[in-house]
């Protein structure tokens, strides 16, 4: 009688683990593996999709004034785009004071490429090698006191670089359906 | 022959002109009516304007629609940068909420906000793809079609920016709170296009793509993915509008708004928060500052009166608002024309939707002398909308942390002027 009463639970189970492991509508096809590749653009913090490639803030000076003065000025700090050199009011104690100056404040290197290889520059984005990408981050890396002006850069180095706020921002709290924004506020 | 045949739309011009007449006849006799206040006023003659026509062998006049030139509600560049900046480049654009009616924000009103400019792409649906691939079973691109052809759902959502906070430098209500607007959104589920793919242990962050110049990245938790973020392709029944993401995007509802990624192309699932540059641009050093900015908090504002509108003069007035609610559907809202020393329950419109604007209204008979207008949200997990004071207080420093969804003074002089009443 026991084993009865369990036997349509166990068929629910059934349908369901089976439901999650086959396609349920049959849409879509799968991509190639170079049409993953092309698009598979987005660097974790552990830089797994970082491409071959490399360089360093010597080579980057170059790319530097071909390609980013113009907006971000001679020394990253005099453009009208947004600056690149961090701010005097930071220190080792409280970096987060260094000011919203991307090469300084995010807590990864791999942000940095990142987006200097998807936006980079104004215009003419996608334009850049992965080398000159490794090169130009190696530069505002070096500005920033972060490595030294011949430290190579590429898929190994990078996600190494210890940036000061690695540990100073606030993870994203665990989300809940139904649950309140901050447990104990009341608003 | 050809002399006789009268001109089809001079034909209609004069018919609709006498039908006009009669009507205008019959209802308001040609004399001069008095108004309440006992002064003699004009009849209105809507006999002239009657005879105004569209031109109706304009195809675009039968294609698709245009509202009247008499109603001029704009949208505005909002958030106090230059705009268009150096690089010729909008960043924000409010809505005109001061004018809206009911919960749904039109279309072409809908405000836009975008990573770093007002670079909208110029996409081709037919070439548009959609890829899922990462911590999945089956790796899928689908086209426009393919996915129109998944179960769909159509559902309001407000979309808000994490940025819409209201400050005493502020004048009106497209400034201080003009980046949240309201649609109908249709498209398939998240879950359903995840469930297809088949999501392997451990892949708790998804990473959602745009294709424009920047292609703007969030990253989002799994489990939200799976509860009710939209892929979608239309909104407010027609396709997306190109500023909202043509031909596809994301809504992910309550959420701060540069979440819902626009012009997807890609979804990949992962193991970790990707830290993109969207998200780092959104970090936070405090924890609960980072859980308040997150979400958009227990919300409502009064659209009219609103800053910078003028009150005829006392009299009868209905207070109109829009609340909304990024844990839920609004459960109650409140009013107050005493500058909070009395509240009042407002009617709500229609069902309170999750995760979407609700409109209010209350009426009331202002007396003349200088007040305060408030409302307040309540919502469906007892979340109450806060004073600036109460978050100053609750946190011990002025100021309002997270995302501000502080209750909105309107401040009403003797002469009828509304003001932004925050000190």
């Amino acid at each position: 009688m026991g084993s009865l009463k369990l036997l349509p639970a166990l068929m629910l189970v059934g349908a369901s683990s089976l439901a999650a492991q086959s396609p349920t509508f049959g849409l879509g096809r799968t991509p190639a593996a170079e049409e993953v590749l092309a698009w598979d653009i987005s660097i974790s913090p552990t830089g797994e999709e970082l491409p071959e490639g490399s360089g360093t803030a010597i080579d980057g000076a170059l790319v530097y004034r071909r390609s980013c003065a113009r907006c971000h000025g001679g020394e990253g700090t005099d453009g009208d785009a947004p600056r690149l050199v961090k701010s005097d009011r930071g220190s080792a104690e409280n970096p987060w004071a260094y000011g919203r100056v991307l090469p300084i404040r995010s807590p990864y290197a791999t942000t940095v490429w990142d987006y200097i290889n998807r936006g980079m520059p104004l215009n003419r984005e996608g334009s850049l090698s992965p080398d000159q990408v490794y090169a130009i981050t190696a530069l505002l890396l070096y500005w920033n006191d972060l490595v030294e002006e011949d430290e190579v850069m590429d898929r190994e180095s990078l996600p190494l670089v210890a940036m000061p706020n690695v540990d100073t921002w606030a993870p994203l709290p665990d989300w809940q359906p139904n649950s309140p924004r901050l447990p104990g506020y009341p608003y | 022959m050809g002399s006789e045949q009268p001109d089809r739309r001079a034909f209609l011009k004069k018919g609709a002109a006498l039908a006009g007449g009669l009507t205008l006849g019959a209802a308001e006799p040609a004399i001069l009516k008095t108004s309440a206040s006992g002064q003699a006023v004009e009849p209105q003659s809507q006999e002239a304007q009657s005879q105004e026509f569209h031109d109706y062998s304009d195809p675009e006049f039968v294609a698709y629609g245009q509202r009247s030139p008499y109603v001029n509600s704009v949208r505005q560049a909002v958030n106090g940068r230059p705009s268009p900046d150096e690089f010729g480049l909008v960043f924000h654009i409010g809505t005109p909420l001061q004018d809206q009616m009911g919960a749904i924000t039109p279309s072409a009103l809908h405000y836009f906000g975008t990573t770093r400019g007002s670079i909208v792409p110029h996409i081709d649906p037919a070439e548009h793809r959609l890829m899922i691939h990462g911590m999945v079973d089956r790796e899928l691109i689908f086209t426009m079609d393919e996915l129109k052809r998944f179960p769909s759902v159509t559902r309001l959502h407000f979309i808000e920016c994490a940025g819409n906070r209201s400050s005493s430098r502020h004048r009106t209500i497209i400034e201080s709170h003009g980046m949240t607007s309201c649609a109908e959104w249709t498209g398939v589920l998240l879950s359903t296009l995840l469930e297809e793919a088949g999501v392997q242990d451990g892949g708790d962050w998804i990473i959602a793509e745009g294709i424009e110049e920047v292609k703007g990245t969030s990253s989002l938790p799994t489990a939200k993915a799976m509860e009710d973020i939209i892929v979608a392709y239309a909104m407010n029944g027609e396709p997306l509008r190109p500023q909202q993401g043509f031909p596809l995007r994301i809504v992910v509802p309550g959420f701060e708004g540069i979440l819902s990624v626009k012009w997807l192309r890609r979804i990949k699932v992962v193991d970790q928060f990707y830290m993109t540059y969207n998200d780092y641009g959104h970090l936070r050093q405090d924890p609960a500052d980072a859980a308040l900015s997150y979400r958009i908090g227990p919300k409502s504002v009064i659209t009219s009166p609103s800053g910078g509108q003028q009150l005829p003069g006392s009299g009868f007035y209905e207070v109109r608002g829009l609340a909304w609610s990024g844990s839920g559907a609004v459960s109650r809202v409140e009013v107050s024309t005493d500058g909070g020393d009395s509240w009042f329950d407002a009617d709500l419109r229609g069902t309170p939707q999750r995760m979407a604007h609700t409109a209010f209204s209350f009426n009331w008979t202002w007396d003349g002398s200088e007040t305060v207008l408030l409302s307040r949200t309540i919502d469906e997990i007892g979340q109450i909308q806060p004073t600036r004071e109460e978050v100053a207080e609750y946190w011990g420093r002025p100021g309002v942390r997270g995302q501000d969804n502080s209750i909105q003074p309107w401040r009403i002089e003797s002469d009828g002027s509304v003001h932004n009443g925050i000190a």
